[in-house]
């Protein structure tokens, strides 16, 4: 383990030993990681972290609805073949020329070691995460038009963030090293708020946060605040100036907290009467 | 290695592979837990376990499997009470510095008998004996990573009480049918078309090469419609009462078909028990928030394809009778089952899902009403086959 590097969180980044400890693993492993937890607890914002801290080059790749496997890789571009070869450019017979890489195939061919963040994984197609397996695996794959294999030269350091909004295929999950990122406890919380905001009123944030923990401790709101929904408002606290007795009262700018007309009108309901009839629909 | 934890993980339901076993073993044999039992319990999850709806049922197999190692029986009851004494002042500093010794497990507890076997007194402090304090591996407080704690608490956690305190617990789910079973399954409910409106954007390369020939060598781009799907789904869901024990079924089902986004259109309304002139709008089947069931009729085509979620259990005169409509103020001119039949005429593509098993459907209680609306609906049974089956039926014409 000592020769290996090892992932230690940056100054910007709070990070939890556990996850510390499963980032360390999937790169000792050469396996990709696998990240979930409620949005907001900064799945996205680790791969930014591992890439600063170990040095490496950062490569995204945004999944989308209409993402599918194949862009990841490569794509033949006919179209501006078809173009070309109507002003008769010389370059048309070469295929090669017409193959852009895709994300993947970026972070397979650069020479250094890079850090590959598939983000959002479960927002494309259902079949899109059995379609990367090969190519996950063995960090390699084929182009038929040029009849090129392209193979990672330094495997690189994956990470596959989740919001769970499609389950996800068992042979896919079974290839990596999965993690939950918990929602930070209080304390955690406080490092978390300090690290973005050094000089914090003491008594400004001990009511914001006690109200935020309240908040989500209700069991009707259905979207949960979270991270960065509180050091939005906690901001937005601050350059109102708010008077600290009033947070908790008012609870000032609920808007930033939550972001459901339902979750808003429960939260007030709780407010006036201590209980919500509000339910599942 | 610890093949029996192996086994005892399935048997607690965790589909755990002999893949992801030797990549334990091949992290454990690159050195990745410096035998540490918190870096072993987190590297076994971290490989094992795919989902945190999992991680409750392996603390409680993690926690089962080495339970022994927190709380050995045959230590004697001297030794806890020399361990029930309140901490002393040790000089901590002193202790956190010395070197400590790793030692496997099944080495731990056999140093341990041995220990059981030469100590006669309290020890507190100091680096061998059982005792509170210290960087001995046996005892509590102490400050060794790789101990046996006996009793007290740990102030350093050890990994068996974090399994122990069972953090995961809420989302747990014993579901035979997840999401993604539903998902999969309702993926094959699609019909293709082209015909559709919408912008033309896929290339149609067999034709541009024809339209580019015809056209002495030009180019020209041929472009088509994208196929779509054209099936419009419309659900209603029994909601509250007898559904109360197939919520969280009925739930999952409801969050699948709301996230596959391959329906033309889909709608979704509530019924309590049968359904009479209205149909709810939100589960909570609550007065007023309804629409008409000929609204509905009228507005949703016969294109439609319609499946219906409930038990179908319910006193006869519910379905049967006037005035059956256990909703108290509401009195239906109609009864029940003239409103399905109605319902069936207008949707020919519909299927009724049952969440009680298929085997019970005769015996059940309320088996009578359900009898009397299979006549009316093909039934399935709410599983991964019967849904499969019920899909079938819905793409085929009656």
């Amino acid at each position: 383990m000592k020769n290996l590097q090892q992932f230690q969180g940056s100054s910007e980044y709070v990070v939890s030993s556990e996850l510390m400890y499963a980032v360390n693993i999937s790169i000792a492993l050469q396996k990709p990681l696998l990240i979930k937890g409620e949005p907001g607890t900064g799945k996205t914002m680790l791969a930014k972290a591992i890439s600063d801290s170990l040095n490496k080059e950062l490569i995204i790749w945004n999944i989308k609805s209409t993402t599918k496997a194949q862009d990841g890789l490569y794509v033949y571009d006919t179209v501006q073949r078809l173009y070309d070869s109507q002003f008769g450019d010389g370059t048309v017979s070469d295929i090669k020329h017409y193959i852009k890489l895709g994300k993947l195939g970026e972070a397979f061919t650069s020479e250094e070691q890079t850090v590959l963040l598939i983000d959002e994984v479960d927002k494309a197609d259902l079949e899109f995460p059995n379609d990367l397996l090969w190519e996950l695996d063995k960090m390699e794959f084929y182009i038929p038009e040029t009849k090129e294999l392209i193979a990672a030269r330094q495997r690189p350091v994956v990470i596959i963030t989740s919001n769970a909004e499609k389950e996800l295929p068992d042979a896919f999950l079974r290839r990596c090293i999965f993690h939950y990122i918990e929602f930070p406890d209080e304390e955690k919380m406080e490092e978390i708020v300090r690290v973005h905001y050094p000089d914090i009123q003491e008594k400004l944030l001990k009511q914001a946060m006690e109200t935020f923990y309240w908040v989500r401790s209700l069991k009707d709101i259905q979207k949960k605040p979270s991270t960065s929904e509180l050091l939005d408002w906690l901001q937005a606290l601050v350059v109102a100036g708010i008077s600290v007795e009033k947070i908790k009262e008012d609870i000032p700018f609920v808007g930033v907290l939550l972001k459901k007309n339902q979750d808003i009108d429960a939260l007030f309901d709780f407010k006036e009467k201590g209980f919500s009839m509000r339910r599942w629909g | 290695m610890f093949i029996t934890f192996f086994y005892l993980l399935r048997e607690k339901g965790l589909s755990v592979s002999i893949n992801e076993w030797l990549s334990l073993i091949e992290a454990l044999d690159k050195g990745l837990c410096s035998s540490s039992l918190v870096h072993f319990y987190q590297l076994c999850r971290g490989i094992l376990v795919k989902s945190e709806v999992d991680y409750d049922k392996f603390d409680q197999a993690f926690a089962e499997y080495f339970r022994d190692v927190r709380t050995p029986e045959e230590i004697p009851d001297q030794v806890w009470s020399w361990l029930d004494k309140e901490l002393g002042g040790t000089d901590e500093a002193h202790a956190y510095e010395m070197a400590f010794q790793k030692y496997e497990l099944d080495e731990l507890r056999e140093m341990l008998n041995k220990r059981l076997c030469e100590q006669k007194e309290e020890h507190h402090g100091g680096n061998y004996w059982i005792g509170t304090g210290g960087t001995s591996v046996f005892g509590h407080s102490g400050y060794n990573p790789a101990g046996i704690r006996i009793g007290g608490n740990s102030r350093h956690k050890s990994a068996v009480q974090i399994a122990g305190e069972r953090n995961f617990k809420d989302f747990r789910q014993d579901a035979t049918l997840e999401i993604r079973h539903f998902q999969m399954a309702f993926r094959k409910l699609r019909q293709f078309s082209s015909r559709l409106d919408g912008p033309k954007t896929e290339l149609n390369l067999e034709e541009t090469i024809n339209e580019t020939c015809d056209n002495a060598g030009n180019l020209k781009l041929v472009w088509d419609r994208p196929r779509q799907n054209t099936v419009k789904l419309l659900l209603f869901f029994d909601s509250d009462g007898s559904m109360f024990p197939y919520m969280n079924l009925c739930n999952r089902l409801f969050q699948a078909v709301n996230k596959s986004n391959h329906f033309k259109d889909l709608k979704v309304y509530y019924f309590h028990n049968c359904i009479y002139e209205h149909l709810y709008t939100d589960p909570s089947c609550m007065r007023g928030r309804w629409v008409d069931t000929e609204w509905v009729f009228n507005n949703l085509g016969s294109d439609y394809r319609l499946v219906l979620v409930g038990d179908g259990t319910m006193a006869p005169s519910e379905l049967m009778s006037k005035g059956g409509n256990n909703y108290v103020g509401l009195y239906n001119q109609i009864p029940g089952i003239e409103w399905l039949k109605t319902i069936r005429k207008k949707y020919p593509h519909s299927i009724w899902l049952n969440p009680i098993p298929e085997y019970n459907w005769l015996y059940t209680y309320g088996e009578f009403t359900l009898q009397k609306i299979r006549e009316i609906f093909p039934m399935f049974e709410l599983t991964i086959d019967g849904l499969d089956a019920g899909i079938k039926k819905l793409l085929v014409q009656r």
